[in-house]
C-alpha cells in the first residue's frame, strides 16, 4: 500500500497505484493519477473512462479488453471501438491503464 | 486462438451465493477463461440456483454483491447457462425468480436472446457426461 498525494489530500492507492477505495474517486484523482504516468487525459480518454464507472456500476467488474472494445465500439461508434483508437489513447493497455485513471480495480483476468 | 481444438468446459455451480467463496470464483474463473474461446457453459443445480436469484442484496453481510455480474456473461459470449429444473422445484423456485440473461446473438442481427435454459435431471447428466472439462464449484 502506498499513498499519493491529489492537492493536500492523502489518497490510498496499491502497489501498482490502483486506487483501494473506489468511493473516494473523483476527477481531480483521474488526472493526478495520471499524471504520474506521463499521460495528459483529454476529452476522448474521459469518454473511454466515463464508459468503465458506468460499467463497473451497473455490472461490478471492470470489462476485459476484448469486452470493452466492443462496447465501446456499440456506444460511441465503431471508429472508437477498436483497439488501435484504444491503445493510442492508453499505450499501456486499455483496460487496465484506464481502469486505473477510474478508480476501478484491475480488470478480472488482466495480470 | 486459431490452433487447436476448442473443448466443451462445464462449470458446474451447487453452492448458495453468499456464504462461501465458491460462487464469486467459479464466476470469476468463467470470466477468465471467456478469453480463450472454448465452448463454454454453466450449470447450476442444488443451491447453486440461488446463485441466479433476483433480487439480492449483500448489505447485511458486508460483502461484495456480485449478482450483477452474472449479467455481463452475455457481453463474454458466456451464453449457454443450465439450471436444473429439480432444483428450482425442491426449493420452491421458478424461472420468474432468477435474473433474465440475456445475449446479443451476431448470426441474428443482434437480437437478444435469453442465455438461460431450465433443464431435467437427466438432461443435466447428459450434459455433465458430454462436456470434456468439468469444474465444479
Amino acid at each position: 500500500m502506498a499513498n499519493i498525494d491529489v492537492n493536500g489530500t492523502s489518497v490510498e492507492v496499491d502497489e501498482e497505484g490502483y486506487l483501494v477505495d473506489r468511493s473516494v474517486w473523483n476527477e481531480e484523482i483521474g488526472s493526478h493519477m495520471a499524471t504520474i504516468d506521463d499521460c495528459e487525459l483529454t476529452d476522448s480518454h474521459w469518454e473511454v473512462i466515463k464508459f468503465l464507472r458506468e460499467y463497473y456500476d451497473e455490472y461490478q467488474i471492470a470489462p476485459a479488453v476484448r469486452v470493452l472494445t466492443k462496447a465501446i465500439g456499440k456506444k460511441l461508434g465503431k471508429d472508437k471501438g477498436n483497439s488501435k483508437y484504444l491503445y493510442e489513447l492508453f499505450p499501456y493497455g486499455p483496460a487496465k491503464q484506464a481502469c486505473k485513471y477510474a478508480g476501478l480495480p484491475k480488470p478480472t483476468g488482466c495480470v | 486462438m486459431s490452433e487447436g481444438t476448442t473443448k466443451q468446459f462445464l462449470y458446474v455451480n451447487r453452492k448458495a451465493p453468499h456464504g462461501t467463496v465458491y460462487a464469486l470464483e467459479s464466476l470469476e474463473v468463467v470470466l477468465i477463461g471467456a478469453a480463450f474461446e472454448q465452448d463454454v457453459r454453466l450449470a447450476f443445480l442444488d443451491d447453486g440456483v440461488f446463485q441466479l436469484m433476483k433480487g439480492q442484496d449483500t448489505t447485511g453481510i458486508g460483502t461484495k454483491n456480485f449478482a450483477p455480474t452474472y449479467k455481463a456473461l452475455g457481453d463474454y459470449d458466456v451464453n449457454k447457462i443450465y439450471v436444473e429444473k429439480e432444483s428450482l422445484d425442491e426449493r420452491g423456485l421458478t424461472e420468474d425468480d432468477l435474473m433474465p440473461l440475456t445475449y446479443e446473438d451476431e448470426d441474428d442481427d443482434w437480437a437478444e436472446k435469453s442465455s438461460i435454459k431450465i433443464v431435467s435431471r437427466a438432461e443435466m447428466a447428459d450434459l455433465i457426461d458430454s462436456s470434456d472439462v468439468m469444474f465444479n464449484f
